[in-house]
């Protein structure tokens, strides 16, 4: 591992450490409003300020990290599983079952995203608690977001069938799913993994984009698209730095990600 | 020797106050004048007029027979030397005036204001100013008296009749240019979709100022089309924009930091932010909330329960006004003075929903039946203030122990649920008011309208005090005595503040920015708040470039 790896090692473990520690490292709750005193600039009572319904940006910041960093992985996870079904089974059998999965990732991967997103939000119910509807925003990230990931799993699966090993395995007489779970699946681990720790920053930002548009993550519960929705409108750097606060954390913790993928799982 | 000093002297003389005279006069004319559009203008048929951005070209390039005097609310004479309505309130006469020519110098009379009328009121055209003309079912007649008088009849009384033509710019009957020959002060003379419109003053324009000489001043409007809030205030303060017609309490702020001179807050307008409740009987909501939407105590606790103040202070950085009801307190003459804001009362909240039977256990509040108070609050995606507010009334509500969910839903699916499927609890919204008279809030007051937001569409109205309102809005639009009006009018606003089917909660300020190149800029609070007076503005272009 070189240093770099090593180094964004230190920092993703750091910044989930600190984000799980929320609770205790919180000054107050993320939604307390201290109304005498919207928009403040740090200080000790509010390390980064207060935002502008007087709501400590330091905890917002660290709930919101929580939020984002936990789920984000989560929702990867539903979609290279997914993605793994469809692409990597595809791959496997070939054939008419490879052209009509291709054909329908692409199908999917054609259909706008965002527009998407907003009409799945639309008729989801409206009374649930901001925790179900954070849940539910990334559930429906991970349930959309298979569809590349698959494309790449189906050409790499496609590969392994043809390859000599599987052939001499088959030739052994090694046959259905136990040839898919003994051979081709363990040999997919590289593109499984590549795809699991490409697709997090990409649901960071998503959720990011959906709360710059108001519909990411319920209000009060703050996640890093609702912390970014506060750069709006911000007409200088030098105005109100520590607003910037949340997108240095973002591009921090999404070059550390990017820098924990090995050359190899790059390629793959 | 002496005699020709003298003559020397006052040949001078006479030499200075011709260059002090032209010099004023050129200050007082040229420059253009550049400000943004935020849509694209979707017609230049002022008949057809509908959005934000053709009602400003509409203002800049209409002549009208009557214009609302937007700084003191009075209607002023124009294209109508003088007018008058009959006692019925059903026909109005129109005295013009002689000798005007539209842009392309074709002669103005009475036919073209009977070809407007009859044009707007052509059910196949489908114009929004024509429907505030239908009065009932029939036609609306024109009749020529003479080349310099018209009588216009409507099939059923219009209260405040004469107001409704400040929206109508006369068209001419005879001009090949349709819609390009033009009567207002300015006409287009270039469109770039999507970029921008060139107005070019109109050569033929018929006003003067007191000194007789030609308005308007300017040469030219330059019409940027530019969505975007952040870049329009970015070329203001780069100095290629002279004025923000409504500009954000945040930007409002941070300019009024810098250059304190060029941000204008003009108090309350008449725009109002609004909270409703579900009243819908066929609503796909559970029938215990639907029975709490339906208390009057319990709406009246949510009002009262609500930090107005907080509100103005925190979301609006003090630029709003607690509202009071339908009507803002900027509107001089239909305003019900007798009326105050609700204020923050807590404990009262909490007092009108015990005697509702509700009860708090363990900081929830319950009700008789024993379920806890929740819903949701729907407003659209986007909306930095209303999002905001809605989190505030979130807060200020779990204080008595209601959880509020706070839902942002794309426009048109908020649209969706709260006007055709009915599918909500309770939503948040503005209302841009446009007009002073109650006539305009019709469809918002009668239990019929499709516009009456709790419980729209009503086949007779379903509570007595909607059908007291429904009585009042009718009588009201039946009759043209001010006086009368204005009792009715009074009486649904206290109706609205005793009932609170609609939860008023603030008067956003109008808020503009003028660059100090503008000179003779007035804001006002009513809109076109900047450039209501576009025709005496004039642009010195040396001190915008100095800026």
């Amino acid at each position: 591992m070189n240093l770099a790896r090593k180094l964004a090692c230190v920092v993703v473990v750091f910044v989930c450490a600190v984000s799980l520690a929320a609770n205790w490292l919180a000054p107050v709750g993320y939604a307390k409003q201290f109304r005498e005193a919207p928009g403040a600039p740090p200080s000790h009572e509010h390390w980064l300020g207060t935002d502008e319904v007087g709501r400590d940006r330091f905890a917002r910041v660290l709930y919101g990290t929580r939020i984002s960093l936990l789920l984000a992985p989560a929702a990867a996870l539903v979609s290279t599983l997914l993605a793994a079904l469809v692409g990597g089974l595809a791959g496997y059998l070939g054939g008419i079952w490879l052209r009509l999965a291709r054909g329908f990732t692409d199908l999917f991967l054609s259909l706008p995203w965002l527009f998407l997103l907003i009409t799945v939000r639309a008729v989801l119910p409206l009374n649930v608690s901001p925790l179900t509807s954070v849940l539910i925003t990334f559930l429906i990230l991970g349930l959309l977001g298979w569809a590349a990931a698959a494309r790449v799993l189906s050409t790499s699966a496609d590969a392994l069938r043809n390859s000599d090993f599987v052939l001499q395995a088959r030739a052994s007489g090694l046959h259905g799913p136990r040839l898919f779970l003994i051979h081709v699946l363990p040999n997919l681990k590289p593109v499984l993994y590549a795809q699991f720790w490409i697709s997090i920053p990409v649901f960071i930002l998503s959720e990011a984009n959906l709360g710059i548009l108001g519909l990411g993550v319920a209000e009060p519960l703050p996640s890093w698209g609702s912390l970014l929705r506060e750069l709006e409108g911000l007409m200088s750097f030098r105005e109100e730095p520590w607003r910037l606060v949340p997108l240095v954390l973002l591009i921090v913790v999404m070059t550390s990600f990017q820098m924990l993928l090995s050359k190899e799982e790059v390629t793959a | 020797m002496n005699m020709n000093k003298s003559v020397r002297r006052a040949f001078l003389q006479l030499l200075v106050c011709f260059f002090l005279l032209a010099a004023f006069a050129f200050a007082q004319n040229g420059g253009e004048l550049r400000f943004c559009l935020r849509s694209e203008p979707k017609t230049f048929d002022p008949a057809l007029v509908d959005d934000d951005a053709s009602v400003a070209i509409r203002y800049l390039t209409g002549g009208v027979l009557v214009r609302a005097n937007r700084k003191t609310q009075d209607l002023e004479p124009e294209l109508a030397e003088s007018w008058s309505v009959s006692k019925d309130s059903k026909q109005i006469t129109f005295k013009l005036r002689h000798g005007i020519l539209f842009s392309d110098g074709s002669p103005f009379s009475a036919e073209d204001v009977a070809f407007t009328m009859q044009r707007l009121m052509d059910p196949a055209l489908h114009s929004s100013t024509g429907d505030a003309f239908r009065s009932g079912s029939g036609t609306v007649s024109t009749k020529i008296i003479a080349p310099d008088q018209i009588a216009i009849t409507f099939p059923a009384p219009l209260a405040g009749l004469e107001h409704l033509f400040d929206q109508v710019a006369i068209m001419s009957a005879h001009s090949p240019k349709k819609e390009g020959a033009v009567l207002g002060p300015f006409m287009v003379a270039e469109y770039k979709a999507g970029s921008s419109v060139l107005l070019k003053r109109n050569p033929n324009y018929w006003k003067k100022d007191a000194a007789g000489r030609r308005l308007p001043y300017l040469d030219s409007v330059r019409l940027d089309i530019q969505p975007n809030r952040d870049v329009e205030m970015l070329r203001f303060k780069r100095g290629e924009l002279d004025l923000i017609n409504s500009v954000d309490s945040d930007y409002f702020d941070r300019l009024a930091a810098s250059s304190p001179q060029l941000v204008h807050d003009a108090g309350a307008s008449l725009d109002y932010e609004f909270l409703w409740f579900n009243q819908v009987a066929s609503a796909p909501i559970p029938e215990y909330k639907r029975a709490w939407f339906r208390s009057v105590n319990f709406r009246r606790a949510i009002s009262q329960a609500v930090n107005r103040d907080d509100l103005s202070r925190i979301v609006f950085n003090g630029h709003a006004q607690p509202a009071v009801g339908p009507v803002s307190p900027a509107n001089k003459f239909w305003f019900n003075s007798k009326l105050k804001a609700e204020a923050y009362r807590p404990d009262a909240a909490l007092k009108r929903l015990q005697d509702d039977g509700f009860h708090l256990q363990n900081g929830t509040l319950f009700d008789k039946a024993g379920n806890a108070v929740e819903f949701s609050i729907v407003t659209n995606a986007g909306s930095k203030p209303r999002e905001r507010m809605a989190v505030m009334i979130q807060e200020d509500l779990g204080k008595l122990g209601i959880k509020v969910n706070v839902v942002t839903l794309d426009f048109p699916s908020l649209i969706e649920r709260i006007s055709q499927k009915f599918n909500y609890e309770a939503a948040m919204l503005g209302f841009r008011n446009v007009e002073l008279d109650p006539n305009s809030q019709m469809t918002i007051w009668l239990s019929s309208g499709d516009n009456h937001a709790w419980n729209p569409q009503q086949k007779s109205p379903e509570t007595a005090w909607e059908a007291e309102i429904d009585r009042l809005m009718r009588a009201q639009a039946s009759t043209a005595d001010p006086k009368k009006r204005k009792e009715s009018f009074d009486r649904v606003q206290e109706i609205a503040a005793e009932q609170a089917p609609l939860i008023y909660l603030i008067n956003q300020n109008a808020l503009s920015a003028v660059s100090s190149a503008v000179a003779g800029a007035n804001p006002v609070i009513l809109n076109p708040q900047t450039f209501w007076n576009a025709e005496r503005l004039t642009v010195n272009s040396q001190a915008r470039a100095s800026r």
